[in-house]
């Protein structure tokens, strides 16, 4: 794997590992002891991947997997902005787990045909609990959004604010783009007619009115943060901070 | 409903070079000797049963053995690294270096028929099977999507009324 392909990796790693870390807030938490597991797999399931992706540029860069992941400040991580917002409600996570869900599925599936064999090996392995997960999720939709009062409006009030961090997951750098081009990488903004698809069907079975459009924020891949991942890193880095190199 | 003796087994291409690695292996001793290693959390899959143990083979003096994980956060991988040390220490093999890999994925189509007969034994329904385990009636549901390991869901019985684990289907 070439610097080039190592700096991706870290970039698809830090979407894994701050969506893992978000998830893992809910142990002990969920609204009932089937979520609580549910939502502690699906991070174990991110937090794997995240290992995954920085084993493979960690050999590149040789560094440690744990330095890339404890070792770094806010500005170094590159993830979407979206992985990093609050937990929020139930709904809330649920909302942005089906975005996402919606997103993996298709981005996934076309990096495990990159000419990369490692990030290769790693999107066919997880293509296949993405596609558990966005049947989980999306039965969470119908189940907010054409359940309860409540639930319906704070899963309208969820994906109102999710609406504007959507366009980045489909957003291309100079980086992406030449990855792309050398078959290593894959183009995002050709998923987004599929990921579009898979949304509409489901906010409609939901009963929820569709994404609203008009406004988007991105900065994730440049370092460029909201002010919530400062906040969760310093929680999940603290121990490699405090006693650097610690191992268990 | 299809019954568990009637069942056609169709096995993935790389789970039968899985199978032929082990057949045409030159140290068939090596192979028996971890089956003895286990599922941490379902004791009654050896490792190769579940398909994660991928290859044995001699490299120099060395052993090089290669798992390939269920779930990509499976935790049970660790120890199961050490199981297979100690299992070659107590046979006086401690020149071992494992190795993971992520291709071919895994699947729990690599499951044999025998070790989906186990899981059933074991109170575990198999992956892609929705009868009870317990009792062998189809009147059940799903209670949950993911159950107490990432390998797992929940499920109920409407008849006998008790719960029990699937196997996912992946
Ligand atoms: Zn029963």
């Amino acid at each position: 794997m070439d610097a080039r392909a190592a700096a991706y990796a870290i970039g698809l790693g830090d979407d894994a590992l701050v969506l893992g870390q978000r998830l893992t807030e809910w142990c002990g938490k969920a609204p009932f002891l089937e979520e609580d597991l549910a939502l502690a797999n699906t991070a174990l399931d991110y937090i794997g991947r995240a290992r995954f992706f920085y084993q493979a540029a960690g050999v590149n860069t040789g560094r440690s997997e744990d330095e890339i992941a404890f070792g770094r400040d806010a500005r170094e991580f590159t993830n979407h902005l979206i992985y990093e917002l609050p937990r929020g409600d139930f709904a809330f996570t649920m909302a942005r787990q089906f975005l996402i869900d919606a997103f993996m599925v298709p981005f996934l599936d076309a990096l495990s045909t990159s000419r990369d064999e490692q990030l290769a090996g790693i999107a066919a392995k997880a293509v296949k609990e993405s596609r558990y997960h966005l049947r989980r999720s999306g039965d969470w939709m119908v189940r907010l959004g054409d359940g309860t009062d409540e639930s319906r409006q704070r899963t309208i009030a969820a994906l109102d604010t999710l609406a504007g961090y959507v366009d980045e997951l489909f957003e291309m750098d100079s980086l992406e783009a030449e990855l792309a081009t050398d078959g290593i990488g894959v183009d995002r903004a050709r998923l987004k007619d599929a990921w579009q698809r898979t949304v509409a069907r489901v906010l409609e079975d939901a009963t929820l009115p569709q994404l609203a459009t008009g406004w988007n924020v991105s900065g994730g891949r440049r370092g460029i943060h909201t002010e919530h991942l400062g906040h969760m890193l310093s929680e999940l880095q603290f121990v490699q901070r405090a006693y650097p190199g610690l191992q268990w | 409903m299809v019954s568990a003796a009637r069942r056609i087994e169709l096995v993935p291409a790389e789970e039968t070079e899985r199978r032929a690695r082990r057949d045409c292996s030159k140290e068939p001793e090596l192979w028996a000797l971890l089956d003895a290693v286990t599922d941490p959390e379902i004791p009654v899959l050896s490792l190769w049963d579940l398909g994660v143990l991928q290859n044995i083979e001699r490299v120099g003096h060395r052993i090089l053995v290669t798992l390939t994980p269920t779930y990509s956060g499976c935790p049970a991988l660790v120890t199961m690294q050490e199981d297979i040390r100690a299992r070659f220490a107590e046979a006086g093999l401690t020149d071992v270096d494992i190795v993971q890999v992520l291709s071919p994925a895994w699947s729990s189509q690599w499951l044999s028929q025998a070790a989906r007969e186990k899981l059933t034994a074991y109170g575990i329904a198999p992956p892609g099977d929705e009868r009870c385990p317990h009792c062998g009636s189809s009147n059940t549901h799903r209670v949950a999507e993911f159950g107490s390991t990432a390998c797992k869901a929940m499920w109920r019985c409407d008849d006998c009324l008790e719960p029990f684990d699937q196997f996912k289907a992946i």
